[in-house]
């Protein structure tokens, strides 16, 4: 029963990277995980075959305009296209200013220097190349094992076992370095653009009466429950928040009263066990979560 | 019950220098920094140190977390556009091209060695081999690279490839070419980090497929000519290749003996060296395929072609290896 949210707690802090600023505060930044990774990826292979696409169109449509005389010149532009794309595409965007693809900007990631450095070009360079045996190898030994016989399809089960090694090298480490990673000095982290929203308060509803709380019944809960609360109240989704009133009038043995509305409640609710930890804060009582000790 | 009264009072005293940096990041990122006004690249620094004073104030009193993420999230963002950003591009490419890659090159050269004898290796082997036996040079040149240039070919239309004029298919070659090499580059770099054994076979194969042209050109007495038709890039180009092999083994050593720091230090620093030293491979490849693509058209003189490639060959010793002063 007491290792569940510990659990999460500790699991979060283990994602955590530490990046002290020259100024001193900790940036603690959080470490992509591999379902972003793959997502970014995927992205940027769809994108990039999409532009490939796109190109052969475009070269098609300019080889029936020349003729057959200009067919040798637009077949070198794709073929110069297409290598610019496998090659150029990663490396380029992650030496812009955002450090990231299209994909990792969608997935909400940028590529950063383990040393908490500025990323510089040898990295970005070194980190990419290394996508030749991650992802390029083992397609290549797939590939193979689809066109040719038994005796071939022995070998390519062996390259793309051992090739495998590469592509799976994420999943092995605690860091989620990829081997370009590794080789680079650099690791993925999770930093998306976020907008500020409004700040949670108290929400009247008509009809529904004051709440007032004990001071026994604001320190049931910890920390961790009352952002998870937050959460819940940000999310509106009515089921959630009906559920949550719930458990949260049985936990504090709030009667229930005429007019009560789930909403309000748990927004006075929030408001005011808020208030009582932070003052608890400022004395520097802070209580991780509803296991810790009472505050 | 009066609420959380301080950290609200906290927030709304702050939220406006937080959309400020917000804004100015924003368009610094999309844009770039020239699209800033001087107002805003003055206030930058200072709205990020206030932000990164909220960020410390709202972890030890707020307990809103969207807050505190969003307070993280911009202060890293900020955090990477104001430290990230220390010379300007010009002066870093200026410093590439002046002293990081000509070190990192001069710094490879026992594993250039190594790579150039095993190259030089393969090269003898696929010359003896298919000197003694052109059925062998089917399986050193793959079809698709050999384009007609094999054993059943006759001595004149061998002649024209190396000829060719501008309207054969010869520039479509030579791109395919180009990638090729490239590739090969970028392979042998990657599978250095497999202990460097891969990088080598690569090298050899490589290498020996050289060595089969030179014995096909060579049996029907083209032997000068292929060498002007080769030499023009591929100066440049196999310096690339050795250079790229080179970086491979560095990887490779690392890994497996990395010396007094830990592996990953050890893989971590051989990976930026060599890294750079493959931004500068890049670059040759580039060169060789103009060369290539250009000058092999342009130019059908074999005297010509071999001062070309010869002068290149030159001209890279000396970029790299000359003694300069050190800054």
């Amino acid at each position: 029963m007491v290792g569940v949210p510990r659990h999460r707690i500790v699991e979060e802090a283990a994602k955590r990277r530490s990046l002290v600023t020259p100024e001193g505060v900790d940036l603690s930044l959080r470490l992509a995980d591999v379902g972003q990774r793959v997502t970014a990826f995927a992205a940027d292979l769809l994108l990039m075959v999409a532009a490939l696409f796109l190109i052969s169109l475009l070269a098609a449509a300019g080889a029936t305009a020349i003729g057959m005389a200009g067919a040798q010149a637009v077949a070198i532009v794709w073929l110069l296209c297409a290598f610019l794309l496998r090659n150029f595409y990663f490396i380029i965007m992650e030496m812009g200013p955002r450090a990231a693809t299209y994909g990792k900007r969608m997935a909400g990631l940028r590529v950063v220097a383990r040393s908490g450095e500025r990323l510089t070009a040898d990295r970005v360079i070194a980190r990419n190349m290394m996508r030749e045996i991650e992802f390029y190898l083992p397609m290549s030994f797939l590939s193979l094992d689809v066109s040719q016989g038994t005796a071939d399809a022995l070998t390519a089960l062996t390259g793309l076992g051992w090739t495998g090694i590469f592509l799976l090298f994420p999943l092995f480490n605690k860091d989620r370095m990829r081997v370009g990673d590794l080789l680079a000095g650099t690791w993925v982290v999770s930093a998306p653009r976020r907008k500020l929203s409004v700040e949670l308060s108290p929400e009247a509803w008509e009809g529904a009466p004051e709440y007032r709380f004990t001071n026994a019944q604001l320190d049931v809960y910890g920390v961790f429950e009352l952002q998870t609360l937050e959460q819940v109240l940000r999310d509106e989704r009515v089921e959630a928040i009906a559920t949550v009133a719930a458990t949260i009038r049985g936990k504090i043995g709030h009667a229930h009263q005429i007019g009560d509305h789930d909403r309000a409640f748990l927004t006075a609710y929030y408001d005011a066990a808020r208030a009582r930890m932070e003052r608890g804060l400022l004395f520097g009582k802070r209580r991780a979560d509803k296991y810790d000790k009472p505050a | 019950m009066d609420g959380p009264d301080t950290s609200r009072r906290f927030r709304a005293a702050r939220e406006s220098e937080w959309r400020q940096l917000e804004h100015i990041l924003t368009q610094a990122e999309s844009r770039s920094v020239r699209a800033l006004s001087d107002e805003d690249l003055l206030a930058l620094p200072i709205l990020y140190r206030g932000a990164l004073s909220s960020l410390s104030v709202a972890r030890e009193t707020s307990l809103d977390l969207e807050l505190v993420t969003y307070l993280e999230g911009l202060c890293a963002r900020a955090y990477f556009f104001v430290y990230g950003v220390r010379t300007s591009a010009g002066s870093r490419i200026g410093e590439f091209f002046a002293r990081d890659w000509p070190g990192a090159v001069r710094g490879l050269w026992r594993e250039t060695l190594v790579s150039l004898l095993i190259t030089a290796i393969g090269v003898t082997a696929g010359y003896l081999l298919v000197s003694a036996d052109t059925a062998w040079y089917a399986s050193f040149v793959p079809d698709g690279l050999a384009g007609g240039r094999d054993f059943s070919a006759t001595t004149e239309s061998l002649r024209e490839t190396l000829y060719g004029g501008r309207d054969q298919p010869l520039a479509l070659f030579a791109t395919v070419l180009f990638m090729n090499n490239s590739q090969v580059c970028m392979l042998s770099f990657a599978l250095g980090f497999a202990f460097g054994v891969p990088t080598m076979m690569l090298l050899i194969h490589n290498g020996a497929m050289l060595g089969a042209f030179m014995a096909l050109f060579i049996s029907r007495g083209l032997g000068m000519e292929m060498g002007g038709w080769l030499i023009i890039h591929g100066s440049t180009e196999f310096f690339a290749i050795v250079l790229s092999g080179a970086a491979g083994f560095r990887i490779g050593w690392s890994v497996v003996f990395p010396g007094e720091q830990t592996r990953l230090a050890a893989a971590t620093a051989a990976g930026r060296s060599a890294g750079i030293a493959m931004a500068g491979v890049v670059i040759m490849m580039i060169v060789a395929g103009l060369l290539e693509g250009l000058g092999r058209q342009m130019i059908t003189s074999d005297a010509a072609r071999y001062a070309i490639g010869l002068g290149m060959l030159l001209f890279w010793c000396a970029y790299f290896y000359l003694p300069r002063r050190t800054a």
